[in-house]
């Protein structure tokens, strides 16, 4: 009889139209009061975001020459054929990549031990801890991207003087001279300045993980590796993907360490600096801005592919999933 | 309530516009802006020594570009496309001025001011501040490349560039034989362009044979004699290690850095070299011996009794078209370009004059004893290509002439051609 009466009670309610949940008083004016706060940021963020995206959308469809502005015409997509076709273009695209790839798995498998390091250090030297590994990520990328790029100078430079013990290192090296080693040093630059930043991530993932969990593993004898390939990792899968998302878009991105250390030369152009030459170098402002829009497109893509096929959770770093 | 709400918007009101209606001010003498590429302070003592000049007709303020030349190209171009009327006197680098002539971003010369301006001034100079024949900026300092030399060196080779001019060929072998590094610019930036350009030119060539055409239509002059000669020089330097294994980063800095060091023979450098190494002796960071064992010549030849072409830089003075006040800038150019001024700015901070007379000064002889090897250079002197596409020309050289160690006479000067006409027409990105 109750079950019935419960079934009819369902069904009755699914007939219904559904209705908006009522709020009260209290949450009406806390949600006002959210909009009013975030409402400014939010406008000035649509103006200084969409409007140069617009602008530079509808640059690209012209030959447009900065100091030739008589010489405006409308091209349609021509640019967009042009820069998808060039060779130069697509080496730009595949040394960003390869940036991006290699600096980001050697980001996130550092940044995870590091906030290891962080997460079980004693409670007394846990704020130091955390303070001197963040150092790094507190300095300006171009002061730091000057600093790896004196270090190694062959002129300026101390590391081939301090590693002239290892094999493949003498003081006549020339690290900017050749694309395996200019591509190393930036890499390594850019490892060094945003390993911190990975390792917040993973800490506030790590800091997420049920400690009765790993409690629970231990007592049923798991060793350290299974506890965390089968606890420790799944349980903060929502942490690593926002971390690795953040980072590749930043790391495609790349533009300071590039410009300040070889300027592109040896084939260590990527994509912003390719950008950066076409639109302000050689104030090409059609060609320059197919370019950024195509950089743009492709930024969204990683967001595409991160979010609908490894279905990243972005609430999910700060555990409202 | 919202009494107290229209009171604070009054306030927030007024407090936004009392700054501009300050800034708003038309009393007092004109304030002109004059943007100035880094130097050791030296522009903005003769802005304040033509204020005073002036006896209040206008003011002088100086606003600083940054320190690479292409930057100071790219903020001016771009402050200039947006008709800037602040940008009142600029200093500008002479590659650079074609381009922005062209499109009517410089104020005229009056023909009375340019026939004023052009009185004792080096042909390198005016040739570089002219554009389709008529002088569109006002010569400042004009700079050269010397040949600097360790007279150690030179004298075991049995040179002596400071009496006969020396070759390429020449101070080579020397090196070579010596075991000795040739201090050159072989990084990929401007400095390998003047580099190129000195070598092409001094072999009687031209990187462009008609500069002044449209882009479509620019032919370039490498696949010649004088462009495999060129390469010639710069490959073999660099093929055989003779530029030390820094070449392919080293810049004006880093050459004079190899210079002065225990394998330093030959370098071509631009005169600050000279007040540099007397300033390192001065600290005590470098001993006055090596001082003592620096001499200096014409730049080296190409051809044996071909006269050298040296590079030209320096700075000129352009007013700018959208400027309130292009008459007082124009007094004021002419102000800041006097012999005198020219001489205390060579003297203090090792800029040389484009005007002659001003080699005549006695400060000038004092800190600089290679001032009239200087003033010879600089009317033999060779501009870089003068077309408004000259950065997209200097890029692409440098982008097929690096580094020098892959510089090859057969091959190279082709690529370079293809690769520049293909960029010039549209076909290909830099």
């Amino acid at each position: 009889m109750t079950a019935e009466v419960a079934t009819a009670q369902t069904v009755e309610d699914a007939a219904r139209p559904r209705r908006k949940v009522a709020r009260s008083d209290r949450a009406r004016s806390e949600a006002r009061l959210g909009w009013l706060l975030a409402g400014p940021a939010f406008v000035v963020m649509l103006l200084v975001t969409l409007y140069p995206i617009l602008q530079a959308t509808y640059d690209s469809l012209f030959a447009y020459r900065l100091t030739a502005p008589d010489d405006k015409e409308f091209i349609g997509l021509r640019n967009y054929v042009e820069v998808l076709t060039d060779s130069v273009f697509v080496q730009a695209l595949l040394v960003t990549l390869l940036i991006m790839v290699v600096s980001v798995v050697v980001e996130l498998l550092l940044g995870f031990a590091l906030a290891l390091v962080m997460h079980r250090a004693i409670t007394q030297l846990r704020g130091l801890l955390r303070t001197v590994i963040l150092v790094p990520y507190g300095i300006i990328t171009v002061v730091s991207a000057f600093a790896w790029f004196y270090a190694f100078d062959i002129n300026s430079g101390f590391v081939n003087h301090w590693f002239s013990w290892l094999p493949f290192i003498d003081t006549d090296l020339n690290w900017f001279a050749q694309q395996g080693t200019s591509l190393f040093v930036i890499i390594a630059s850019e490892i060094w300045k945003t390993t911190p930043f990975i390792s917040l991530l993973l800490l506030a993932g790590l800091a997420q993980v049920p400690t009765e969990l790993e409690e629970a593993a231990e007592v049923d004898g798991a060793t350290w590796w299974q506890r965390m390939r089968k606890v420790v990792l799944p349980n903060m899968k929502a942490a690593i993907m926002v971390a690795v998302l953040f980072r590749a878009l930043d790391a495609f991105r790349i533009f300071d360490n590039v410009f300040i250390m070889t300027n592109g030369a040896n084939g260590t152009t990527v994509l912003s600096l390719l950008a950066y030459r076409t639109s302000i170098g050689r104030l090409e402002i059609g060609l320059g801005s197919a370019i950024s829009v195509i950089l743009f497109l492709c930024v969204l893509l990683i967001c595409f592919i991160a979010i609908k096929l490894f279905k990243v959770n972005l609430a999910g770093a700060r555990g409202e999933s | 309530m919202r009494r107290r709400t229209r009171a604070l918007a009054l306030a927030v009101v007024a407090g936004l516009v009392a700054p501009l209606a300050a800034c708003s001010s038309d009393d007092g003498p004109p304030t002109l802006t004059w943007y100035i590429n880094p130097d050791d302070g030296g522009q903005a003592e003769i802005a304040k020594r033509c204020t005073d000049a002036a006896n209040g007709a206008y003011r002088i303020e100086t606003s600083i570009l940054p320190r690479d030349a292409s930057a100071q190209r790219e903020q001016l171009a771009r402050r200039l496309a947006a008709k800037d009327s602040s940008i009142d006197i600029m200093s500008l680098d002479p590659p650079f001025i074609p381009e922005l002539a062209e499109p009517g971003f410089l104020a005229p010369i009056p023909q009375d001011v340019a026939d004023k301006v052009s009185q004792d001034v080096v042909q390198g100079a005016l040739d570089g501040a002219t554009w389709k024949g008529k002088l569109v900026t006002v010569p400042f300092w004009a700079n050269t490349q010397l040949l600097w030399y360790r007279k150690s060196v030179a004298e075991k080779a049995g040179l002596d560039p400071s009496k006969t001019p020396v070759t390429w060929k020449q101070i080579i072998d020397a090196a070579k034989d010596q075991s000795k590094f040739l201090a050159v610019q072989g990084t990929k930036a401007e400095s390998l362009t003047v580099w190129i350009n000195a070598l092409v030119e001094s072999a009687g060539g031209h990187i462009l044979t008609n500069p002044e055409a449209p882009a479509d239509e620019l032919k370039l002059g490498l696949e010649t004699d004088a462009g495999k000669a060129a390469a010639e020089v710069m490959g073999t330097i660099g093929k055989e290690g003779l530029g030390g294994p820094g070449l392919p980063t080293a810049d004006e800095g880093a050459s004079l850095t190899l210079f002065q060091g225990d394998k330093g023979s030959f370098m071509v450098n631009w005169p600050f070299v000279w007040s540099a190494t007397n300033a390192a002796v001065e600290d005590g960071t470098l001993d006055k011996s090596l001082l003592d064992d620096i001499g200096w010549g014409l730049y080296p030849q190409v051809t044996e009794g071909t006269k050298s072409r040296p590079p030209y830089g320096g700075i000129n003075l352009g007013i700018g078209a959208f400027s309130k006040h292009v008459d007082d800038s124009l007094k004021a150019a002419q102000c800041i370009v006097t012999p005198e001024n020219q001489a205390y700015y060579f003297a203090t901070n090792g800029n040389p004059p484009s005007n002659t007379k001003s080699y005549e000064d006695a400060d000038v002889k004092k800190a600089f004893p290679m001032a009239d090897v200087i003033r010879e250079s600089l009317e033999n002197a060779a501009p870089r290509p003068q077309t408004p596409y000259y950065n997209e020309v200097s890029l692409g050289l440098q982008e097929t002439w690096h580094p020098p160690a892959s510089v090859n006479p057969a091959t190279t000067p082709k690529k370079s051609t293809d690769f520049i006409t293909s960029v010039l027409r549209g076909e290909q990105l830099l």
